[in-house]
């Protein structure tokens, strides 16, 4: 038998390339570092992102396949490239404070971050399932290491476990799931899965529908979708906090570009099949996180379970399909990572040293004593809750008005209900933070130009996309009609 | 006459067994080895259809080798995390690692 090797485009995957050798030369320059001063590093960090950002403009407009149809380079890929390191940017500038305040200001922190993008970016271009477990995988085992990163505390020693031991679970699941595709098409590209379901062949093959289902379980744990979540509270609130905040934004964006790569584009003949399991997975989603999210005090843990019933309100634009649910959702993703980083900021703002001042009772009276960060964490709940005039408010507008528009009007209603029980844990850090009298010994906080930076981006773009949502609704539009054909 | 669903079957029966393992078993260790034998009924379904299936293409059989390198690396993160745990916790099972819990 003869190998071909397929034409090697190193143009095609520049971001890619400045990405991991930015991860590569902080390691090296790491070596050469005072312990105690490693903020160059995050500079360099972020140099390389947005060198990666520049490489991947001239990208747009020209969507092609590269490494013979396993890599794609349209603006649906694109979009999300973008996403992510963006949200590795803003990571980025909110941890240099908290890694140096909790005394874990290491050099790897930034290239495992910097790896973990490259996994989220592989997630969002690969065309092929090989390039899509790769990515998947570069992602989960550079976050596993993320989460443990306070190697001497045992809630992160925990996290870590969890979410290597859930992780690897879920992969194994994704693979089978992968594997008996592979035995139904008789390929693991995307594009000739898509061909081959698409000129009708039979529909009916048992392996399709074993591997769609076990591809929803694997896909399932990796966004956290209830009967699947166990793990997210335990793992984000255990997690440091600007991990948590990378995986909350990160994780859910990446995981679900590769999702909608596989099933609105390749999967989409079995439509019928696969919307109903997802019509009860987001209902089951939304709900339980949104209920549980009530009962939690530790903010990290009440942010996790609104991560969940986020994750529900994208299915419910998953299964309205088509270019309004499919835009909606690239819209959505991008609002949610927004808001969640920005409040993120705040909880590291705010919090001490220890991972401690993270329960809610600590909010009390911030709004006085703080009162910059205190509006802040208010327009980061509003949008959350999705108040109007905020980026939550659009996103959740266009999820749920395509879902009446596809005909879910039940799902919609269910999600609307969901998203009223919501505005009570979200407004209830607003009133803490306002309406309560300060408790009386906090030590003081430490603030920096990198977190304000972020701070101020994540709170101008909350804002803005609440404000004129119409150019980024334009461009979710169009990066996400090459996918429907 | 060994046919393609006795590689299937046996694949399943694997897949299962590794599934029951991390369900049940309270040892770290135990569930990683658990996850590597679910790892391992993949690879077998995947060189399974390789094989079956009409083009004959190597498709299945170089993302086996793939799996097998993924399943090195997460298995050396792996027991790097259960090592650093274990020096904090003095245990690596995991129903008494639960500090967490809603």
């Amino acid at each position: 038998m003869e190998i071909t090797l397929p034409p090697v485009d190193l143009g095609a995957i520049t971001p890619e390339l400045i990405v991991t050798g930015t991860a590569l030369v902080i390691l090296l320059v790491d070596l050469f570092l005072p312990r105690d001063r490693k903020t160059p590093l995050a500079y360099l960090s972020l140099l390389g992102l947005v060198l990666a950002f520049a490489a991947s403009l001239p990208l747009w407009g020209r969507a092609r396949y590269a490494f013979k149809e396993s890599i794609s380079l349209d603006p649906f890929s694109l979009f999300f490239s973008s996403l992510f390191l963006l949200i590795a940017a803003l990571t980025i500038l909110i941890s240099t404070n908290y890694l140096e305040r909790e005394e874990i200001h290491r050099g790897e922190y930034y290239a495992l971050l910097l790896f973990a993008t490259l996994g989220m970016m592989l997630l969002a271009k690969g065309m092929d399932l090989v390039v899509l477990f790769l990515g998947l995988e570069t992602l989960s085992i550079s976050l596993y290491t993320l989460a443990g990163f306070m190697r001497a505390r045992l809630r992160s020693n925990e996290s870590a476990l969890k979410y290597l031991l859930l992780g690897a679970f879920a992969s194994g699941f994704l693979l089978y799931g992968i594997a008996f595709l592979y035995g139904a098409t008789g390929t693991t590209n995307l594009k000739k899965v898509a061909v081959f379901l698409g000129k009708g062949a039979p529909l009916s093959d048992p392996f399709l529908f074993i591997g769609a289902g076990l591809l929803i379980v694997g896909f399932g744990f990796k966004v956290a979708t209830v009967p699947f979540h166990m793990w997210a509270p335990d793992v984000y609130e255990g997690a440091p906090t600007s991990v948590t905040a990378f995986m909350i934004a990160g994780t859910k964006a990446a995981a679900f570009s590769a999702f909608l790569r596989i099933f609105l584009y390749s999967l989409a003949p079995l439509k019928p099949n696969w919307s109903a399991v997802l019509w009860v997975l987001a209902v089951l989603t939304m709900t339980l996180g949104n209920v549980v999210a009530i009962a939690q005090q530790n903010i990290k843990r009440m942010l996790a379970y609104s991560s969940i019933a986020h994750a529900g309100y994208i299915l419910v634009a998953v299964v309205a399909g088509g270019e309004l649910g499919g835009s909606s959702i690239l819209f959505y993703l991008l609002a949610y990572a927004l808001m969640n980083l920005g409040a993120f900021a705040v909880v590291i703002l705010l919090g001490q040293k220890g991972e401690e001042n993270l329960n809610l009772p600590d909010y009390a009276g911030v709004g006085y004593r703080h009162p910059l960060p205190a509006l802040a964490m208010a327009i980061f709940m509003f949008s959350l809750a999705g108040i109007p005039p905020t980026a939550g408010f659009m996103g959740k507008f266009y999820v749920f008005s395509a879902a009446v528009k596809a005909g879910y009007i039940g799902l919609a209603i269910i999600g609307v209900l969901n998203s009223v029980v919501s505005v009570f844990f979200y407004l209830r850090v607003t009133v803490m933070m306002y309406m309560r009298e300060p408790r009386a010994e906090v030590g003081p906080i430490y603030t920096s130009p990198a977190l304000a930076a972020a701070l101020v981006i994540a709170v101008w773009g909350t804002l803005q996309l609440g404000l004129f949502p119409g150019r980024l609704l334009e461009l979710a539009l169009r990066s996400i009609r090459p996918l429907l054909g | 006459m060994i046919t393609l669903s006795h590689y299937l079957a046996l694949g399943a029966i694997l897949f299962i067994i590794g599934m029951f393992g991390v369900l049940t078993r309270r040892n770290a260790i135990g569930i990683l080895m658990s996850i590597e034998l679910m790892l391992n009924a993949v690879n077998l379904n995947f060189v399974a259809f390789s094989r079956y299936l009409p083009p004959g293409a190597l498709t299945g059989q170089v993302f086996a080798i793939f799996v097998i390198t993924v399943a090195a690396a997460e298995a050396a993160v792996g027991l790097a995390i259960v090592l650093g745990l274990f020096r904090n916790f003095r245990t690596v099972n995991v129903d008494e690692i639960n500090l967490m819990k809603w």
